[in-house]
């Protein structure tokens, strides 16, 4: 496959999976101060924490109300990953390999940018409530759900499956990061009784709250952070991503053997740091450093992965950039 | 014609063709069904009272009664419920906006997509006027192809005084680069899509042939797609010859140029990119033919072979199939400032170890001034008198021809010699004064550069204007692949001009399309299943 065109499906499946976790950690918001009005947890500034986006906020905004909040990761088309630039993204790059995915995803994939683009057009993000948020969530399922079931276990789906679990660990690894922090100023406070439904929160944002009451039923800090971190069967947990990233990295051909390929190398470092870790450790050590030196592993990962497999290009800069589209549509223009 | 007859013959092909696209308007449509209803204006859309107007009509003879390959569509239309064609028209837009069938303004930032205008009542063309339109482009393509091998090697046609020297030597689109190239079978031109139209006195002409990268061939598959679903039955009964096995007719074309001996040859789509007009043409071919689609970044020149650039490291590419303009395609041959190409691709291919569809230099054949040259091309290269007549063109550079154009220009439609897409043109009879002195002082300034011919009264087709049909000007491009044989697409684009009135079909000045319906020979079998689909 074209390392161009492994490049943007690997980006295609970043950038919907970024936008179905905003989505749905904008809702769960939604929903909680629906519920707790006067609970005096602020719910909002910890979701600008959580994409690490804070200057960039501040720039824009002047505080973390609802309305800025919202309009901020929802319709900015100025902020890298708002839910609006994440899918014109998204869309941007299936088209440049279009001939590599099937019709089907394509046109799922397309009708979400033009729902996305049409309430952006309608108003601020004051103007679309909950079920826009649950639509998003859906259109995104059910892209991801297509992708499954119409490609071929090639390259192409692997590069798909790789771009979407390093996304959602990334993902799953902030909300916690962040959740912790506001819910649990002090370490002391761990072993203390929890405020069930603050905590729940936390699992709804990752999509876990029902699995996790399978499992453990009783909300604990302790279980959630092995729950959303070291669990090996529920799919947002950072193990069981890491693991696909994994797996999909040893069914694709590579230009180097694995004992030299540095994607599979950095991969399975993470996994033995992980498998190392238990979730009483993790909460001694500090959550926020556990869930640091995890980021920085991902990180280790996605740029081997470029490396490895896209890199053996140059990318033009912004100036070529704009040169390279004036010639393209110079080109047989209206022939 | 017998249509009982032909249904028969086919039956299972057809019920199976029938089905799947019932299937799809079922699957497709019912939203957009749903939502437009209550908006239908509750007109009727029939041809009762439909008028050419004294036009020439593709579909109706001059008294208003249909021609015989369009009667079937006519009184199916006509028996329609009120508001159906409507529904149907608005449920084909619907779909080809989730398709992404569509492309964005240039210049517009607020990234407004538009789709192509498409108009759900076909072109009809009658089984013996396909026949003669066939053999006039099939020997259209011999001669240009002759020529195009001749001009880059001894120039026997300008030894011979066919050609003038100096009308060769100025033609913009001549590529002293190609000199001495030998493509693989002598063949230049792969992929043709001349432009045809119909004038008042019947006569089918050609307009332009287009033999750097024409574009529209996705539209024709498409378009017809989109029809299939929506006149399943009128379709079989009609004996509508198919269109959809162009992407493997093409790829075999493609097969054919390979250059080298390998078993499974690589066989690429090279595309400017996302921001081209013509950009989702180019994926929707590689996909349908299973091929990758490249840019040129994701090629590499390496020991005399071109590679693209995999996540299994570099891959060897043995076609290209290129949808890039000769300028653009190597900066060291051509362009140095062209971001879009592959350095040292010219080389490769002169040494033969690529090949290139279409081979570089065919522009030249598509100057303006040199078209008016073909039917003697064709006298001088095949012996044969011409199928096909041109548009009477007055070249400008002729002095008598000159004096007559400068007088006439109120009358006359001028083009410049090297551009395309309705750009560079006088409509005499729409234009202004102001306009004819522009062209005028262009004409005297660079007289080689302008060719006039008389305003042609194209043909028209009914097309949906509102609530009602309204004839509108069409031409015609087939599409015609050179590889083993040549091989002409039964149909091609029909486009239209939707404005009132309007002569300009290209999509770029209001222009839609319209699918084209060659109807079969009677006595002649249908196509197989597989064909069909």
């Amino acid at each position: 496959m074209l390392s161009r065109v492994a490049d943007s499906i690997y980006w295609m499946a970043r950038y919907v999976e970024r936008a179905e976790n905003l989505a749905r950690f904008v809702e769960v918001a939604m929903n909680f101060s629906l519920d707790q009005p006067d609970s005096g947890v602020e719910q909002w500034e910890p979701l600008i924490r959580a994409t690490g986006d804070d200057d960039e906020f501040l720039e824009a905004c002047s505080d973390f109300s609802e309305a800025n909040v919202r309009q901020f990761l929802t319709f900015d088309g100025d902020y890298h990953s708002s839910i609006l630039t994440s899918v014109t993204n998204a869309r941007e790059n299936a088209r440049t390999v279009r001939e590599a995915i099937s019709s089907e995803a394509w046109e799922q994939l397309n009708a979400l940018y033009h729902f996305v683009r049409t309430a952006a057009g309608a108003g601020s993000a004051m103007s679309v409530d909950a079920t826009f948020y649950d639509a998003v969530v859906q259109y995104c399922y059910h892209f991801t759900g297509i992708l499954d079931a119409t490609m071929t276990r090639g390259t192409g789906w692997n590069f798909a499956n790789i771009g979407r679990h390093l996304e959602r660990a990334d993902k799953t690894s902030r909300i916690l990061d962040v959740k912790y922090f506001t819910l649990l100023r002090h370490v002391s406070d761990v072993d203390t009784p929890i405020d069930d439904l603050l905590w729940s929160t936390v699992l709804r944002s990752a999509c876990g709250f029902e699995m996790y009451r399978k499992r453990f039923h009783s909300v604990t800090v302790e279980r959630i952070a092995d729950f959303l971190i070291l669990e090996d069967e529920f799919p947002r947990a950072i193990r069981y991503c890491i693991r696909q990233v994994q797996n999909s990295l040893l069914t694709i051909a590579a230009p180097v053997e694995p004992e030299v390929n540095s994607a599979i190398l950095q991969t399975n470092e993470m996994l033995d740091d992980l498998n190392g870790l238990s979730p009483r450790a993790i909460i001694q050590r500090g959550m926020h450093e556990a869930i640091d030196s995890l980021q920085s592993r991902m990180n280790q990962v996605a740029l081997a992965i470029h490396d490895t497999y896209f890199a053996h290009r140059t990318f033009p800069g912004p100036q070529m950039q704009s040169l390279m589209q004036s010639q393209t549509q110079l080109q047989s223009a209206g022939r | 014609m017998n249509c009982r007859v032909s249904a028969r013959t086919d039956l299972a092909g057809f019920r199976c063709a029938r089905y799947i696209a019932c299937r799809r308007v079922m699957a497709d449509f019912p939203d957009a069904r749903s939502s437009h209803i209550k908006h239908i204006p509750m007109s009727d859309l029939t041809f009762t009272g439909y008028d050419p107007e004294g036009f020439r009509d593709e579909l109706f003879f001059d008294d208003g009664t249909p021609r015989p390959g369009s009667r079937l569509l006519i009184d199916t239309i006509n028996s329609l419920p009120p508001g159906e064609l409507r529904i149907r028209q608005d449920a084909i837009e619907a779909a080809l906006v989730r398709m992404g069938i569509t492309f964005t303004v240039y210049g517009d930032k607020s990234g407004t997509e538009k789709i192509f205008p498409f108009d759900i009542i076909p072109r009809v063309v009658e089984a013996f006027e396909w026949q003669h339109i066939e053999a006039g482009l099939k020997q259209r393509i011999r001669a240009l192809n002759s020529f195009v091998h001749d001009v880059y090697h001894d120039q026997e046609i300008v030894k011979a005084g066919v050609l003038p020297a100096a009308i060769l030597q100025n033609a913009k689109s001549y590529r002293p680069q190609c000199h001495g190239l030998n493509p693989p079978h002598s063949t230049w031109c792969h992929i043709t899509g001349t432009d045809l139209i119909r004038h008042s006195d019947g006569g089918i002409y050609v307009l332009e042939d287009n033999l750097r990268c024409p574009s529209g061939v996705s539209y024709v598959l498409q378009n017809r797609q989109i029809m299939k679903r929506s006149f399943p039955h009128v379709f079989s009964e009609s004996r509508v010859r198919p269109v959809m096995d162009y992407p493997s007719r093409l790829y075999e074309t493609l097969l054919h140029l390979c250059p080298n001996d390998v078993p499974e040859p690589k066989i690429v789509v090279l595309t400017p990119g996302i921001y081209n007009s013509a950009y989702y043409e180019h994926s929707f071919l590689a996909q349908q033919m299973g091929v990758e689609l490249v840019q040129g970044a994701d090629l590499v020149v390496q020991d005399e072979f071109v590679y693209m650039r995999t996540t299994q490291g570099f891959q060897r590419v043995d076609v290209i199939y290129r949808r890039i303009d000769d300028d653009f395609m190597d900066p060291l041959a051509f362009r140095k400032d062209s971001m879009l190409g592959v350095p040292g691709l010219m080389d490769v291919y002169r040494k033969g170890h690529v090949a290139l569809a279409n081979a570089p230099g065919t522009g030249v054949a598509d100057d303006k001034v040199i078209y008016a040259f073909v039917p003697k091309m064709i006298k001088y290269y095949l012996n044969e008198p011409f199928i096909l007549p041109n548009v009477q063109t007055y070249i400008c550079d002729d002095a008598d021809d000159r004096a007559y154009v400068l007088e006439h220009l109120d009358e006359l439609v001028v083009k410049a010699a090297n551009e395309a897409g309705g750009y560079g043109m006088l409509i005499g009879p729409h234009s202004t004064k102001d306009e004819q002195a522009k062209f005028a002082e262009l004409i005297r300034t660079d007289p080689r550069n302008y060719i006039a011919q008389p305003t042609l009264s194209l043909s028209r087709v009914p097309t949906v204007v509102g609530d009602h049909f309204e004839g509108r000007h069409v031409d015609l491009r087939p599409y015609i692949l050179y590889g083993k044989d040549i091989w002409v697409l039964p149909g091609g684009l029909t486009r239209v001009a939707l404005r009132k009135g309007s002569l300009v079909v290209n999509s770029s000045q209001g222009g839609g399309s319209k699918d084209t319906w060659v109807i079969a020979q009677t006595g002649h079998s249908l196509p197989t299943a597989e064909e069909a689909l």
